[in-house]
């Protein structure tokens, strides 16, 4: 497929942000990163700007205003937007207008998704809560699609869709690490370890990904395609950020990294049959591959060890466990669905105005 | 190094079955062919199908799910 290389100059944002802004906040978010970083810059109109522009989106999850700003103010802590100043990251204007973003997001998510019946708080009773929650058939399945129909183009698309999350893979969980104790601790360890590569930079999921991006034709700097990325896809990676980066949200984080891996080895076995039958080689499918066999192992010691253990030691987390789960089902099924709609109507799932 | 269970000694094998699920290895093991030739695990904590239905087998792909593969009774 032939990618967009460049961003029209609409702002004087380029020399720092890959992408140009979606709305009056983004841009001015944008505007204020691209300066040199102030302590005391921005304090009252930024939060002016993140009322209106709260009160402008119909839906929070698929503003692309609100979105791309919640995502840039997340690559504050990732270091994920390489030309923004590390001195901006917890300027307090920023810091406020993330977390006036983050509960708006938070309530719109918890007034909309259905959280099941609370299981007892102990391990095996939350492990088979996530099991019901996780085998529920939920509408057309992006992953039969992709092993059944998908043109190259699409395939394509998938990559880069998923590359927003894919090339960072596993670091939204991990700002959980030092935020769990015990027993619940050990098991995300040994999770992210195997998503790090064991300590072998080739192994980690996220060079992986690189390679898989590489060997079908696309670039795999962090970033590139972010002008094509619509909000759905840029909500999936924020919701985790959210849950990551708020300790009072932990539970959530848990609940949906347990979710996300028990839904992930049946579904990129068929995205491997996919790429192969378009001729695509290893290089291109070790991606998925690799997932079918470690995913296998993550969700057991996710259900299991992480998120069972962690409502048995912290009974109160329990309601997040399952919201996070929920979440993760729900938002992660609008972004595929998003796909498969632009996709049956003949369209491109990446954002018209950069095509 | 294991994960919710009591401390092995260092380094020995521990193999846990799951619920419904496979069996979780940790710790030092080696998988071997019945020629003796090693398979590759690939990571440090593996998953072996426990079911007959994985398509990577010895190793869980997952799809115990899709059969309804139970434990109950063990």
């Amino acid at each position: 497929m032939t990618a967009t290389m460049h961003t029209p100059a609409t702002q004087g944002s380029n020399a720092v942000f890959p992408m140009t802004p979606r709305g009056p906040l983004s841009a001015e978010l944008m505007a204020l990163l691209s300066s040199a970083p102030d302590r005391d810059a921005a304090v009252g109109s930024l939060a002016l700007s993140v009322e209106s522009a709260l009160a402008a989106a119909e839906s929070i999850t698929r503003d692309e205003d609100v979105q791309l700003s919640l995502f840039v103010l997340y690559g504050l802590h990732y270091g994920s937007l390489g030309a923004v100043s590390a001195e901006w990251e917890w300027q307090p204007a920023l810091v406020a207008a993330r977390s006036a973003l983050e509960r708006a997001f938070e309530t719109e998510l918890r007034a909309t998704i259905v959280v099941p019946g609370l299981p007892e708080p102990t391990r095996d009773a939350v492990a088979q809560a996530l099991s019901v929650l996780t085998s529920a058939e939920s509408g057309p399945s992006l992953s039969r699609y992709v092993a059944a129909k998908a043109t190259r183009e699409q395939l394509g698309e998938f990559l880069i869709q998923r590359s927003v999350y894919t090339l960072r893979e596993a670091d939204p969980h991990s700002w959980a690490i030092p935020r769990l104790t015990g027993r619940a601790k050990a098991a995300l360890v040994e999770i992210q370890t195997d998503e790090y590569g064991g300590g072998r930079v080739a192994r980690m999921h996220s060079e992986i990904f690189a390679t898989t991006m590489r060997s079908f034709g696309l670039e795999s700097r962090y970033g590139h395609y972010l002008p094509e990325v619509p909000a759905i896809t840029l909500a999936s990676l924020n919701v985790m950020s959210m849950f990551g980066l708020n300790r009072r949200l932990r539970g959530a984080i848990v609940g949906h990294l347990a979710a996300f891996e028990m839904t992930s080895s049946i579904p990129n076995g068929l995205y491997a049959r996919g790429f192969r039958r378009l001729g695509y080689g290893t290089e291109v499918t070790a991606y998925f591959d690799e997932h079918v066999a470690a995913d296998a192992v993550h969700e057991q010691i996710a259900a299991h060890d992480l998120a069972g253990a962690l409502a048995e030691d912290e009974p109160e987390l329990l309601g997040d466990i399952l919201f996070g789960a929920a979440a993760c089902l729900v938002v992660d099924g609008w972004a595929g669905a998003h796909m498969l709609d632009a996709w049956s109507a003949g369209r491109s799932s990446l954002r018209a105005e950069q095509r | 190094m294991t994960t919710g269970q009591p401390d092995a000694p260092h380094n020995a094998a521990s193999i846990t079955p799951y619920p419904d699920g496979p069996l979780i290895v940790r710790g030092d093991f080696e998988i071997l062919s019945p020629d003796g030739i090693a398979i590759p695990a690939g990571r440090k904590t593996v998953a072996l199908c426990r079911c007959g239905v994985s398509s990577i087998k010895p190793f869980c792909d997952g799809t115990h799910k899709l059969v309804k593969f139970r434990t109950e009774g063990d």
